[in-house]
């Protein structure tokens, strides 16, 4: 090892803190030595700690995707310790008067009972219903960020398909969830939820009747049966999948956006610790305080207003969550096609939109990096991110299907836009069946012409200085660009690797020389 | 390696001899241009998180309140993780570092010596013994499928004729959700009402829509053969959408439509419930009425097909 002036230092100043053997140990030493003999943790923990983590905002996505699970699990546990999962009738004596004395099932009675009959019950039920929402759509922008800016190329396919999985166990569980309460929207969920099982061609009616003990309703095992689904089953598979997730993560390293000094071969950015956790934890924090005040705001699922299911009611404008409504929209639009033959049908109008469709879709994002690979040829290793605008026909293929998405899940509310703007249904029936093919078209291709114009503008997403034009007093004129803003200013360093030891010579407080606010240049 | 040396530069992959770092390098310099301001910043956003906490703690101590618990402890945690947050940004050091990345792939021989292993050894495992390894598949394949009949067998019954049936028979008395029988000057006309078989009332299968399109001396014809369906002006169809299942819930008086709410099909009243608009494949199955002795409204017979959506078994 070169010895070098600093390392003399840093033995120097080591041997205080060790100590020798007898001599009063540091705990912190004292700490990992402990670990480090049992585990051998020191020079990968200390690797672990120096890891990178770009500062990038689009990397805040997949957390707030991360930490409203992290809400999930501990606002579902609490409502596991009050929620009853069984359909068996009872009379309500609860808190809440107007359903005194009604014929409720015990999931419902105990959905509203902790609602109103325990202290911030109300609160973290809302927040475990907004804390879902979230999940789902912080999952689906996170997608949208790793797609378009290339983030799933070799080496990173398989923390793609991770992250689909991750996505469709998500959708799973949120509609299992909303469905367990038996209130009058989540029954008429799982009524269209056996139908469409019902339409699996050979099986179908196998599976529904298994799955529900019975011709829909059943008898009245399907709530405990999705409960301990809701529970346990799929939140373990998440679990494990997340770790999966992070685990790769962290074998193969984040991506960056090219930049000063960021190559292929390197991460730059803040270190885990301490820069990296103090800004996580706080976001933490962050995302639960957003759901905590939309968990008591903003009134989510007021399952004591649409009253307890009974299959022959119904209520006008039934809609499931947000993330289910592309494909609610699907079912709404598709025509009405059902073949039969020798003897069989075939309900094609269910099956198609919520069996084939999706599975098509999911398909088509588990394969996307293969697909892409087989398009460009381009099967090199990247670990440096597209911006969106230099892969024009990438970002077309993205905003047509995002433009598609859309147009679904407007179509799921066809009864409510021909109500809204006074046109009859029909109007916006055919509207949607004509728009989910013509929108995303063209979507795709101003998008596509957008990225090509983009591309060709110097300095684009760069900040703009204003440039001031003054008149002389001959009448000439001359521009002159204006001062530089406070941040355009400061010089980026050229990064370092993270300093073995910091010499803090016995004084916390930097220096007064040193020049305060050596800024970074903002990130391009 | 000379005395007590450790390997302190092991971290992060750089190379060894990565010198300490003084104090002062511009690498550990805060990206607060003003610490101290940046300082009162955070400070003043922990004590409000800090307040917040303790006003919920309070809150719930003396009872609770929805609105108010949700303002304190969501200010709580946004102030407190925001100022975390700002403590991580603006004063820690602002870097930029910058961490090697290490090859993940091996070498082309390491490939080929873990495949060469896999299949060498597996061959070895197999040579000659073709017979144990078809044995070996067969039962895993058997061990599987009879592991999913406990799982998924049992759950329920076969369908047999569960998805072709109602509790509707001849003669079956139409009753209300409560149980009370329909007598034909209950109904408007222009008015609709949910009706079950006596004895089944609420339930899923045989939930029916009664309407009356017209007066008591006109009989609804709805389609050849049904001459007899529709007595004293009353018609009655099966409640259950030929989409998706839900309850066909809306009676359009003005239009003689009826629409369901999940997906906006509208079936036609007067043409035996025929398909005009939205999703759903098939008209809704008629239930033959007819009036007893005392007026009261019987069912003729069963329904003639399966009622509800399609599914492979229906013919």
């Amino acid at each position: 090892m070169t010895t070098t002036t600093s390392g003399a230092q840093v033995r120097g100043r080591g041997r205080g803190r060790r100590g020798k053997k007898g001599a009063k140990q540091d705990p912190i030493v004292a700490g990992v030595r402990w670990l480090d003999e049992r585990l051998g943790v020191a020079k990968g923990g200390r690797t672990l700690l120096d890891k990178i983590f770009p500062d990038h905002w689009s990397f805040l996505l997949g957390e707030i995707a991360l930490y409203s699970f992290v809400v999930l699990v501990a606002t579902g546990v609490f409502l596991s310790l009050y929620f009853v999962p069984s359909a068996s009738e009872i009379i309500y004596h609860g808190a809440y008067a107007p359903l005194r004395g009604s014929k409720v099932s015990a999931a419902f009675a105990s959905t509203v009972n902790l609602s109103f009959g325990v202290r911030s019950g109300l609160v973290i039920r809302q927040m475990h219903h907004w804390a879902a929402d979230v999940f789902v759509g912080a999952i689906a922008v996170h997608m949208c960020r790793i797609f378009f800016t290339g983030a799933f190329r070799k080496p990173r396919e398989l923390n793609w398909m991770i992250g689909i999985t991750l996505l469709i166990l998500a959708l799973t569980n949120g509609f299992i969830g909303y469905s367990l309460p038996d209130d009058l929207v989540s029954g008429t969920g799982l009524r269209i939820m056996f139908s469409i099982v019902l339409s699996i061609p050979v099986v179908g009616s196998y599976l529904a009747i298994f799955l529900f003990g019975g011709n829909f309703p059943g008898d009245g095992s399907i709530i405990p049966r999705l409960f301990i689904v809701h529970v346990l089953v799929v939140p373990l598979i998440i679990l494990g999948l997340l770790a999966a997730h992070l685990g790769l993560l962290v074998r193969q390293k984040h991506t960056q956006f090219p930049g000063h000094g960021r190559t292929e071969k390197n991460v730059v950015g803040s270190p885990m610790y301490p820069t990296f956790i103090a800004k996580t934890t706080g976001f933490l924090f962050v995302t639960t305080g957003v759901l905590w005040a939309l968990g008591g705001l903003a009134q989510i699922n007021p399952i004591w207003q649409f009253g307890q299911y009974e299959p022959y009611k119904i209520s006008y404008a039934v809609q499931p969550d947000w993330y289910m409504g592309w494909l609610d929209g699907a079912l709404r639009i598709m025509p009405p096609w059902s073949f039969h033959a020798f003897g069989h049908t075939l309900p094609f109008v269910v099956f198609f939109p919520a069996v084939l469709f999706p599975g098509i879709c999911f398909n088509l994002f588990y394969a996307w990096p293969y697909v892409e690979k087989k398009l460009t040829g381009d099967n090199a290793e990247h670990n440096l991110l597209d911006r969106p605008r230099d892969k024009p026909r990438r970002t077309a293929i993205g905003v047509a299907s995002l433009a598609f998405f859309f147009t679904l899940f407007a179509a799921s509310s066809t009864d409510v836009l021909a109500n809204y703007f006074k046109i009859s249904l029909n109007e916006v029936l055919w509207f949607f069946r004509f728009a989910v093919f013509i929108v995303p078209t063209i979507a795709g291709f101003f998008a596509y012409y957008l990225c090509r114009e983009m591309s060709g503008v110097p300095g684009i997403g760069r900040r703009k200085r204003a440039v001031v034009i003054t008149r002389t007093a001959t009448g000439e004129y001359e521009s002159v660009s204006s001062a530089p803003r406070p941040g355009d200013s400061g010089e980026e360093l050229a990064p370092t690797p993270v300093p073995a030891r910091i010499e803090l010579n016995g004084e916390l407080e930097p220096a007064e020389a040193v020049t305060s606010g050596v800024r970074r240049i903002p990130r391009r | 390696m000379s005395d007590d040396t450790d390997d302190v530069t092991a971290g992060n992959g750089a190379p060894a001899g990565v010198p300490m770092t003084r104090f002062d390098d511009p690498h550990l310099q805060p990206y607060a241009k003003n610490p101290r301001r940046a300082e009162m910043f955070i400070g003043l956003l922990l004590l409000l998180g800090l307040a917040g906490f303790c006003a919920y703690g309070g809150l719930y101590w003396v009872g609770g309140q929805t609105q108010w618990e949700a303002v304190f402890g969501g200010v709580g945690f946004f102030a407190f993780g925001f100022g975390l947050s700002a403590w991580g940004k603006y004063l820690l050091p602002q870097g930029p570092f910058v961490e090697e990345r290490h090859i993940l792939a091996s070498t082309e021989p390491e490939v080929e010596a873990m495949a060469a292993a896999i299949e060498d050894r597996g061959k070895m495992v197999f040579r000659r013994r073709g017979f144990l390894g078809t044995i070996l598949g067969a039962g895993a394949g058997v061990m599987g499928v009879v592991l999913a009949f406990p799982l998924i067998r049992s759950l329920g019954p076969q369908p047999k004729k569960l998805l072709d049936t109602t509790n509707w028979r001849p003669g079956s008395q139409l009753v209300d959700i409560n149980g009370r029988p329909i007598h034909q000057a209950d109904l408007e006309v222009g008015g609709s009402l949910t009706v079950f078989p006596q004895g089944f009332e609420g339930t899923s299968v045989n939930q029916t829509m009664l309407v009356r399109p017209g007066p008591v001396d006109v009989s609804i014809v709805t389609m050849p053969g049904r001459e007899t369906w529709g007595p004293k002006g009353y018609v009655a169809y099966s409640k259950l959408c030929t989409h998706a299942g839900c309850p066909v819930g809306l009676y359009e008086e003005a239009l003689q439509k009826l629409l369901c709410p999940c997906h906006q099909s509208l079936f036609d009243v007067l043409t035996g419930a025929n398909p005009v608009f939205g999703p759903a494949p098939r008209p809704l199955p008629q239930l033959p009425l007819m009036i007893d002795s005392g007026g009261f409204i019987r069912a003729q017979a069963g329904y003639d097909q399966p009622v509800g959506p399609g599914f492979w078994e229906r013919s």
